[in-house]
């Protein structure tokens, strides 16, 4: 549900950048999303065909780059992807991982014309 | 030929920005501040109940409670003896935004209170992705909900600064491995502050009132 008005505030990022560089027609939106990131690409697909009717951005394409998640041990230092059902170190059983990728949700750039 | 222009910006930036204009307003007022996130069921409303009256004379609170629809939170919290309390009404939306805590904010005289209380709305996805400007996040867990929850949702288990495991009362009567949920917690959020207790019997509340009298007093 959360996806409507973050579809609304990805269109005006879009929009103030598209303005900014004298663009006529944005063609593209470059979004990076991590797994962590609790978003869903297919409920922003369906909200962006209704937010951004009648802008510069009517006819974009959503291009989603999704990141996998990674934790980092702070004990061992070792890398891993974590699952639903575990989250410790898979090398040393350790707890207390950082986060080291899969948060992200950021528009990466707009293709325009 | 398109041209790609760089952007990079945070999505939820406009976002951000409101809950730190929150925050200073919050912060002028001299009132320390809590967001309480937990899934429908657990007992954000009934710790609040319990809360309320342990902290009278002690601290003059607010409550902020945000649902769907119905002002039955603020209604229970306004009974167990809050200064203010005031409903927010989402109309759908999942979770509270900077946005709506502003609104809510403006009709209050912060400067009557030290303690604010934000009861987010039930959901154990959504509100981890949106800042308030509270100064602290606690998540109110329950132990009939399971074990498994921080593995399921990371993202909010890890963003918390302080943790409620309500129902411990109990126990004995579910499977719920307490140290299975103590290592997903420790994982994501090591060192975590920890309060396991019950709303139903009082037990463990004196120290979870303790925390927030300790913490309005800074």
């Amino acid at each position: 549900m959360h996806e409507l008005p973050v579809t609304q505030s990805i269109l005006k990022i879009a929009l103030d950048h598209a303005e900014k560089a004298n663009a006529q027609r944005i063609t593209a939106l470059n979004i990076v999303m991590g797994e962590l990131s609790s978003m869903v690409d297919d409920s922003i697909q369906f909200y962006w065909e209704i937010v951004a009717k009648d802008t510069i951005a009517e006819k974009a394409t959503l291009n989603f780059r999704r990141v996998p998640a990674e934790l980092q041990c702070m004990t061992c230092f070792h890398k891993y992807h974590p699952t639903d059902k575990e989250l410790v170190c898979p090398q040393c059983g350790g707890v207390g991982a950082k986060i080291i990728a899969g948060e992200e949700f950021a528009l990466e750039s707009i293709d325009v014309e | 030929m398109p041209t790609n222009i760089p952007v990079v910006e945070n999505i939820l930036n406009a976002n951000d920005r409101l809950a730190l204009e929150n925050r200073t307003r919050i912060d002028a007022a001299g009132v320390f501040s809590i967001n309480i996130l937990a899934s429908p069921g657990a007992g954000k409303t009934s710790l609040i109940e319990q809360t309320l009256p342990l902290l009278k004379g002690r601290l003059r609170v607010a409550t902020i409670d945000g649902d769907i629809a119905t002002s039955i939170d603020a209604d229970r919290a306004a009974a167990a003896g809050a200064g203010a309390a005031i409903q927010i009404n989402t109309g759908g939306d999942c979770h509270l935004d900077a946005v709506m805590l502003r609104g809510a904010l403006e009709q209050l005289d912060l400067t009557q209170f030290d303690l604010l209380i934000v009861e987010n709305v039930g959901n154990l996805v959504c509100p981890a992705n949106f800042k308030l400007g509270t100064h602290k996040t606690v998540l109110v867990a329950s132990v009939p909900e399971g074990d498994d929850k921080p593995y399921k949702y990371p993202g909010t288990y890890r963003g918390v600064d302080a943790l409620v495991i309500n129902k411990i009362d109990l126990l004995p009567y579910v499977n719920f491995r307490m140290d299975y949920f103590q290592q997903g917690v420790q994982v994501l959020n090591p060192g975590v502050t920890t309060f396991p207790l019950s709303c139903r019997t009082g037990e463990g509340l004196d120290i979870w009132v303790e925390w927030l009298v300790q913490n309005a007093k800074k």
